[in-house]
């Protein structure tokens, strides 16, 4: 049999060929699924292009007539969003850091020490994720009072230390990172203290080198947490100059009326932070979600 | 280099006795291997010296130090893992210096010391890899190269060849030979591949349920073994073990009279190699009866597996199986009856209830079969 007679061979009887979709079925659920999500994104960004008239006309603009840019310096220098922004990110990199150090001591504790009551306390960890935030804020809200009564009024009420100090280390990051360092071969921990490195030595020098994808994933969920927290704000910051940018956007937010356009720049100008955060971590979240971190 | 010492130790987790008061002292630069079937207690042991676990009683001395309340970095020894353990995210230079480094030695020492410990292992194109990107042989090359860069008192070595391919690991296996020559550090082996320990080591101790059974050389392991654990465990295939009797001065297995036996009537297992084993006609005296099962040609030669009918009423297992090696070509029919006899001075004898090996001057009387 020749070369062509074997590819005529094979090639599939007209009859038989089945039609088959151009992409996968899949795209049939996903598409309409983004467009739900995205649908509210394109609104607020429509939103915020228009006229106070446009934006309270029912059935609302999809189109502006005349995009006004303008609203996005009205909303920057109506508030003081400069303000905002550094608070935000004052408190978000405060948060950050505070839970990358404490949740990776406290969650290799976890995943590897051996102590009285390790188990339990872990379990009273975990069952603190069940307590919905509005059952805790009064207590959190007396110790923090206390703390800026007695300890220092920067970590008190009306101060940025108050937004700080509740989040300092959170139950979900330590339970996060004790899963991943679990799968952190132990060989690999029980070689670095044959050649002579101290416990905490194995967690700096091996298993944090070995957990970025996990540590870069809690960074950028702690971030997205802290930037988009909007009670505990309103709760104890009632100063303009401590302030964060969730908070400051009521600025457009009257009683009796809602200045839409501008409220919606805002809400655009303090979207950007986050979502360079997370088109950043995005590799990270998949690698963790997939838990591929330490394979091969 | 040093002198190890196991002085009665002994490890429990929960209900399980991991190790029964182990004495052992391993002799400043002998090379050991710990043999066992999987939770023998042998990979135990070895991390109760590597300070990896802490014993429930006894103690253990390198050197002659104490060291049981001693961290693992404190002890000066270094491991070889089952999975080499290199550090993936360092490359194998940093990997050989990390041990040098965490004990703050000079910079140009380390430089110095990682590329001999390199050149030595053929290992100096490597230097500037992660471990991701080297084969299975260079990496148990790497891992090597991390233990002897330290210059401990001494190497621990867990299943170091279990990871590599049949061809590779007789290389290793020859290389690890070699280099123990040249760095005659004291070395402890766990394996449970018998051929590892046969080959490598000067004595051999073989452990079974958290206990040593026998320590000894290869020799003495393969010849002389101590009990039917021993007998059964060393050697591709085991020795065989059939139920047999002391009756009249004379061993006998399915009513066959074997051998001359000084000893009182009593039961006995009679153990013999399959290289020892002369299959001829079933008629033959002195031959143990036998039903050829099957016949596995391998080559060099022929393993014939046959079964030998003991005949006890009282026993639950009568029929035992038994391997013997043939010349290749050999062919039998699969349920054809032969005789099984065993070359002179080649009987083995345990007591049929503790295993243990009959004493040797009882053994030497056996004569030929």
């Amino acid at each position: 049999m020749t070369a062509a007679e074997l590819t005529t061979s094979v090639e599939p009887h007209p009859a038989s060929r089945r039609w088959r979709l151009p992409f996968s079925p899949w795209h049939l659920v996903l598409v309409p699924l983004t467009f739900l999500l995205v649908v509210p994104l394109l609104w607020m960004v429509v939103t915020s292009l228009e006229t106070q008239g446009e934006a309270n006309r029912f059935p609302p603009v999809l189109l502006p007539h005349d995009p006004r840019i303008a609203n996005y310096a009205d909303a920057w220098h109506t508030a003081p969003f400069g303000t905002f922004f550094l608070n935000s990110t004052l408190v978000a990199l405060a948060v950050v850091v505070s839970n990358l150090v404490v949740c990776s001591l406290a969650g290799y504790a976890f995943a590897r020490v051996r102590f009285l009551g390790s188990t339990a306390l872990f379990m009273t960890l975990m069952a603190t994720l069940m307590v919905p935030f509005q059952v805790t804020m009064i207590p959190v809200f007396l110790i923090v009072k206390w703390f800026g009564d007695n300890v220092s009024t920067y970590l008190g009420i009306d101060h940025l230390g108050a937004l700080m100090l509740p989040n300092l280390a959170t139950a979900f990051g330590i339970f996060f990172l004790r899963q991943f360092f679990q799968t952190v071969p132990v060989e690999l921990e029980e070689a670095a203290r044959v050649d002579g490195t101290s416990r905490v030595g194995v967690l700096f020098k091996i298993v944090l080198p070995l957990s970025m994808p996990a540590m870069s994933t809690l960074a950028a969920l702690t971030i997205l947490t802290s930037w988009n927290d909007f009670l505990w704000p309103l709760i104890v910051i009632t100063n303009t100059d401590q302030m964060t940018v969730p908070l400051g956007l009521s600025y457009f937010q009257g009683a009796h009326q809602t200045n839409w356009p501008l409220l919606m720049a805002g809400n655009v100008m303090s979207l950007v932070p986050m979502l360079v955060v997370f088109v950043v971590a995005q590799r990270y979240f998949v690698q963790s979600v997939a838990g591929t971190g330490l394979k091969g | 280099m040093a002198e190890v010492e196991f002085r009665g130790v002994s490890r429990r987790f929960g209900d399980v006795q991991a190790l029964h008061g182990l004495d052992l002292v391993v002799a400043d630069g002998e090379f050991l291997i710990l043999v066992g079937p999987s939770g023998c207690g042998k990979s135990t042991a070895l991390r109760l010296l590597a300070g990896l676990d802490k014993p429930t009683s006894g103690e253990i001395l390198i050197a002659g130090r104490p060291v049981t309340g001693l961290g693992p970095g404190e002890r000066d020894i270094a491991m070889v893992f089952q999975n080499y353990a290199l550090y993936p995210h360092m490359s194998v230079f940093q990997n050989l210096a990390y041990g040098l480094r965490q004990r703050r030695t000079p910079r140009a020492e380390v430089h110095r010391r990682v590329r001999e410990t390199a050149v030595l292992l053929d290992i100096d194109e490597l230097l500037d890899r992660k471990p991701g990107q080297l084969s299975g042989g260079q990496r148990q090359r790497v891992a090597m190269g991390r233990a002897l860069v330290r210059r401990p008192q001494a190497f621990l070595l867990d299943e170091p060849l279990s990871n590599l391919d049949a061809k590779l690991r007789t290389q290793v296996r020859g290389d690890l030979k070699r280099l123990h020559r040249e760095v005659p550090v004291t070395s402890i082996y766990v394996t449970h591949d018998q051929v590892e320990a046969m080959t490598l080591g000067d004595r051999i101790c073989v452990m079974s349920d958290g206990e040593v059974q026998q320590i000894g050389s290869t020799d003495d392991i393969y010849n002389r073994p101590a009990n039917t654990f021993v007998a059964g465990f060393m050697g591709s295939p085991p020795m065989n073990l059939v139920p047999g009797e002391v009756r009249g001065g004379t061993i006998r297995v399915a009513g066959a009279a074997l051998t001359d036996f000084a000893s009182p009537d009593r039961p006995v297992t009679v153990g013999f190699r399959p290289e020892d084993l002369r299959i001829s006609g079933s008629s033959q005296a002195g031959a143990v009866p036998a039903r050829i099962d099957f016949c596995e040609p391998l080559g060099s030669h022929v393993l014939v597996h046959a079964l030998v009918d003991s005949g006890d009423p009282g026993a639950e297992e009568t029929v035992t199986h038994v391997i013997a090696q043939a010349p290749p070509g050999t062919t039998y029919d699969s349920g054809s009856r032969v005789g099984l006899g065993v070359a002179r001075g080649k009987t083995f004898v345990f007591d049929a209830e503790t295993g243990q090996a009959a004493p040797p001057t009882a053994r030497d009387r056996v004569t030929t079969a």
